[in-house]
């Protein structure tokens, strides 16, 4: 029970999927300008990364490990992540359009959010099961969003200072993720 | 110029992916600890990127238009099995140096962007040299960013000492946040000498990491160049 409550502090604060393993930062970096679109997006992530830390444990222990295809596994899960996201996409606007219509563009944009592939291979390189993998994929969905909104609400403030020229836009918002990232490094000290 | 240098040129300097259209920066941030590194990542993606161009570029005709994104997916993702399984045969400890990273090139939008961008309306030979280019000005900026990060952090160039031993090196250069600031720097002081990055859009949302607004990008790109 320790370990698999460890798994999930470590993949949202210890080891943050953004501010300490650099994936996802596209999305980090490009949303993260509006609080509202940041929480939507952070709640796609959510979904989908579970779903697909599962799913891509369930096809890794059951068909590619007993048939001797470890190499596949990229292919494989990569073309199982774009097929995820459709089929959830569809089951969304079919069951509820309110979820849907608030999530918008952000759904289709998360197959190429490396964040979801890192996981589904980071997950087979540790050798984790399938609890192991969907907490490990909760936990870091959970760092990213945190991550995110976090980031956005810092930026809401930035808008409103009188930055020089040249720090507008993409270096100021790098270098607040810098800081963030300094201060989550604090979080290191929480791994027994 | 001759078109097949001018793909060269605007690769490496006018269209720099990662310093003007900051295009994959999770690679360029997460391994840039070391120059080496930044050669490795930059040249296996090089790779990469030429292969997928050339073959996108010769199948460009039988593709059909519905379906040509999880076609690309799936050419990119076979290429990238091929170049880790040889990396892992031949360079094992560049191999074990940048770890989940390599298998990570699936996911990086330089590629599916230039397959999306050039290969799919050019010919082979100029889509190659369009990979070329692509490929090398990622390489020199990742390399640049793992050269000052290492002179800072740890002190050495390439592995070799260059800062006498009595001066302590910032260590914080090569922990993430250093990656965060050291690109930071390198778009301000492009900001400041009036290179024009694409920074603007960035701050719009589409950052041409997604397929699907990659070819937005590019029209408004256009249309913003005019």
């Amino acid at each position: 029970m320790k370990s698999l409550i460890l798994i999930i502090i470590g993949g949202a604060l210890i080891n943050n999927v953004v501010l300490n393993q650099f994936l996802g930062i596209c999305s980090f970096l490009g949303v993260s300008r509006q609080m509202k679109a940041s929480a939507s997006l952070g709640v796609a992530v959510i979904f989908v990364l579970t779903i697909a830390s599962a799913v891509a444990s369930l096809l890794y222990d059951f068909v590619l490990q007993p048939l001797g295809l470890d190499f596949m596994k990229t292919i494989v899960f990569i073309l199982v992540i774009a097929a995820l996201v459709q089929i959830v996409e569809m089951f969304l606007k079919k069951t509820s359009p309110a979820i849907y219509q608030a999530l918008g563009i952000f759904l289709p944009l998360i197959t190429t959010n490396c964040a979801v592939l890192g996981v589904a291979l980071t997950n087979v390189q540790n050798g984790y099961n399938f609890i192991e993998s969907v907490l490990s994929g909760f936990g870091t969905a959970l760092g990213y969003t945190l991550a995110i909104v976090l980031l956005a609400s810092i930026r809401t403030r930035i808008c409103e200072e009188d930055l020089p020229e040249p720090l507008r836009g993409a270096p100021i918002v790098l270098i607040s993720a810098a800081l963030m990232s300094i201060a989550f490094m604090g979080f290191s000290g929480l791994s027994f | 110029m001759n078109k097949y240098v001018e793909r060269l040129y605007n690769g490496l300097i006018k269209e720099n992916p990662t310093l003007v259209l900051m295009l994959g920066m999770c690679p360029t941030l997460a391994v840039s600890t070391q120059a080496m590194n930044g050669i490795g990542m930059g040249l296996s993606t090089t790779a990469v990127l030429i292969l997928s161009n050339l073959v996108i570029s010769l199948l460009r005709k039988s593709i059909p238009d519905e379906v040509r994104l999880p076609s690309y997916i799936v050419i990119v993702a076979s290429l990238v099995t091929v170049t880790e399984l040889l990396m892992e045969a031949y360079v094992p400890s560049v191999y074990e140096a940048l770890g989940i990273y390599i298998p990570l090139i699936v996911v990086n939008c330089i590629i599916l962007g230039r397959a999306e961008a050039y290969a799919n309306k050019n010919t082979p030979l100029l889509s190659v040299m369009d990979g070329l280019g692509m490929g090398l000005g990622f390489t020199v900026a990742l390399t640049l960013a793992g050269l000052v990060r290492e002179v800072l952090g740890s002190g050495t160039a390439f592995g070799f000492r260059v800062l006498p031993e009595s001066i302590e090196p910032i260590g914080i250069f090569i922990q993430p946040p250093g990656a965060f600031l050291v690109i930071a720097l390198f778009i301000v002081i492009m900001n400041a000498i009036g290179i024009k990055t694409r920074q603007k859009k960035l701050v719009e949302g589409c950052d041409g990491c997604c397929s699907k607004c990659s070819s937005a990008c590019e029209k408004s790109g256009e249309g913003s160049a005019k």
